[in-house]
């Protein structure tokens, strides 16, 4: 696993994927939490970085997309699936080898971002006045979104040869599966006592972490989403073999 | 046994890729694997390789089944698929260390250094693949085959689309590397097999036709001797000349003989005649049953 592993993590700083990636990340956010009229804190007058976490799980629908897309389709267009496949690593392996290389690109894109945590945390007044809990929930939410969209945007990737098709795909199952749970949920029809349909999307279990309660639930909704996109991967990974 | 397939088959929908195959491979050997476009070779290789598995029968390579033990056997395959995949932005040194990585190795770094000048990478190590010639992409792509020194190499067309010089070197190459491997490589070059190959396999519609080395396939196929002769006149004895054997006119002057005899009793007799009708031979040649007529026969 750790030689896919390396190998993605090279491919993604030579081909400048990685560059681009957090450099369009961070200038997005920059622009938005610093800059723009309507959102930026300094106007907004209260301490904390809500706006980040509002705008990076859509940026990230679009970015994390771009960084999954050739992931496997690449492979499987240019012939390199056939030679990654008869070497003696096992299909996880590969699968999770490139997973997290995805997942390292994405936490290298979030991790300047603390640059603002403690830029607020100094202009607080008193000096250090916010609330750190909930801000380190928001991180942990927003890395497992992260994760989450790097599991779809690979299984995305697979299921075709081409990048375009997989870019596509990627970012519809991520928007789906972020947002539109909240909206049907405004429908009585998906709503009971005991059931909501928002459960299923992104979005609630992103919220409730964000908080800065660390639930259970949440988390293994999370795993869940992410084993469940995994083992997708993994069968179509071995759709040669039927 | 290297390899041992037993009644191989594999069908794609409805299509039948290979049929009921069944063959045996010795340590050491090198044999041509032969075939027309769609003959099944590469999905035989395919499945020897553990890429896809067979739709009946049984592959072993190295007495390991190739779908109980996959991962065993990939450890001790060097394969070069068709086409010669590669990543076309990593650069030579870099691509070689990727693939080293994959396999148990001591020294990397130093079985790195040795394929590259093994295969005479040395001047272009540090290009990126996207860069490279085709002839130097085959020598990475057999590089990469050969980085963990596995008993078997298969190789698929490792000299398709190359020009006559680099075609000589990958053969020498595969030649000077495969003396203690055992070899199963498919092209379509007669002269290649001939030249480099210990055992010839010819597979049509998925099924073994002809299976032997390069000398018994050619006398299998037929034991009598072709020579085409060409007089400087016009010959008159024809009667005479009837007595040497089959004689089939070409042309005015040239004739073409088979006969049972031994070649150079052929020849001789041939030159006697000559001889006697005081003719003057301005040409003579053998007509070897090459392996090209026995690929035709046997494939069509």
């Amino acid at each position: 696993m750790l030689s896919i592993y390396l190998k993605e993590i090279r491919s993604f700083l030579s081909s400048l994927i990685a560059i681009i990636v957090i450099v369009v990340f961070l200038i997005a956010n920059g622009l938005y939490i610093w800059v723009f009229k309507e959102t930026n804190i300094l106007d907004y007058g209260y301490a904390n970085i809500d706006p980040l976490f509002e705008l990076a799980p859509i940026i990230f629908i679009f970015l994390i997309s771009a960084i999954t897309m050739r992931s496997f389709s690449e492979e499987k267009k240019t012939g390199t699936f056939e030679t990654l496949t008869t070497k003696p690593i096992s299909d996880m392996a590969i699968i999770l080898g490139k997973f997290f290389a995805a997942i390292t690109v994405v936490l290298f894109s979030i991790l300047p971002t603390l640059l603002y945590y403690y830029t607020v945390k100094e202009l607080a007044l008193p000096k250090g006045n916010l609330d750190t809990g909930a801000i380190m929930g928001s991180y942990l939410g927003l890395i497992f979104l992260a994760a989450g969209y790097v599991s779809i945007g690979i299984f995305s990737s697979i299921i075709t040869d081409n990048q375009i098709v997989s870019f596509i795909v990627s970012m519809f199952l991520c928007f789906f599966i972020y947002l539109s749970f909240d909206y049907l949920n405004s429908f009585s029809l998906f709503k009971s006592n005991y059931f909501s349909v928002e459960w299923l999307g992104i979005n609630f279990h992103y919220r409730n972490i964000s908080r800065g309660v660390v639930d259970t639930r949440n988390i293994i909704y999370f795993l869940s989403l992410i084993i469940i996109f995994i083992s997708l991967t993994k069968i179509k990974f071995n759709s040669r073999k039927w | 046994m290297s390899i041992k397939v037993e009644n191989l088959t594999k069908i794609y929908g409805k299509q039948k890729a290979v049929n009921n195959l069944s063959f045996e491979i010795n340590s050491g050997e090198i044999v041509g694997f032969l075939g027309p476009n769609g003959a099944g070779k590469t999905t035989t290789m395919k499945i020897l390789t553990c890429y896809i598995p067979p739709s009946a029968g049984r592959a072993f390579v190295n007495s390991m089944n190739v779908e109980e033990e996959s991962i065993a056997v990939r450890k001790q395959i060097g394969y070069l698929p068709e086409h010669n995949p590669l990543y076309m932005d990593m650069y030579v040194k870099e691509y070689l260390q990727f693939v080293a990585s994959c396999y148990d190795i001591k020294n990397k770094t130093k079985r790195v250094e040795d394929m590259i000048g093994l295969t005479g990478l040395q001047i272009e190590k540090n290009k990126k693949i996207g860069q490279l010639s085709k002839g130097y992409r085959q020598r990475v792509g057999l590089a990469q085959a050969m980085i963990h020194n596995p008993s078997v190499l298969i190789l698929d067309e490792p000299t398709s689309g190359l020009d006559p010089n680099q075609i000589v070197e990958i053969r020498n190459l595969i030649k000077a590397i495969g003396q203690d491997k055992t070899v199963m490589l498919s092209t379509h070059i007669m002269q290649e097999v001939e030249a480099m190959c210990s055992r010839i396999m010819i597979i049509n519609k998925g099924e073994i036709v002809a299976n032997g080395s390069a000398s018994e396939l050619k006398l299998n196929q037929s034991n009598q001797v072709v020579v085409v002769v060409t007089f400087s006149q016009k010959v008159q004895n024809n009667a005479a000349l009837n007595a040497l054997g089959k004689v089939n006119q070409l042309d005015e002057k040239t004739f073409e003989i088979k006969s049972n005899l031994l070649e150079k009793d052929l020849k001789a007799a041939v030159f006697q005649f000559a001889v006697d009708n005081q003719l003057v031979i301005e040409e003579l040649n053998t007509k070897n049953n090459s392996l090209e007529d026995i690929f035709k026969k046997v494939t069509q």
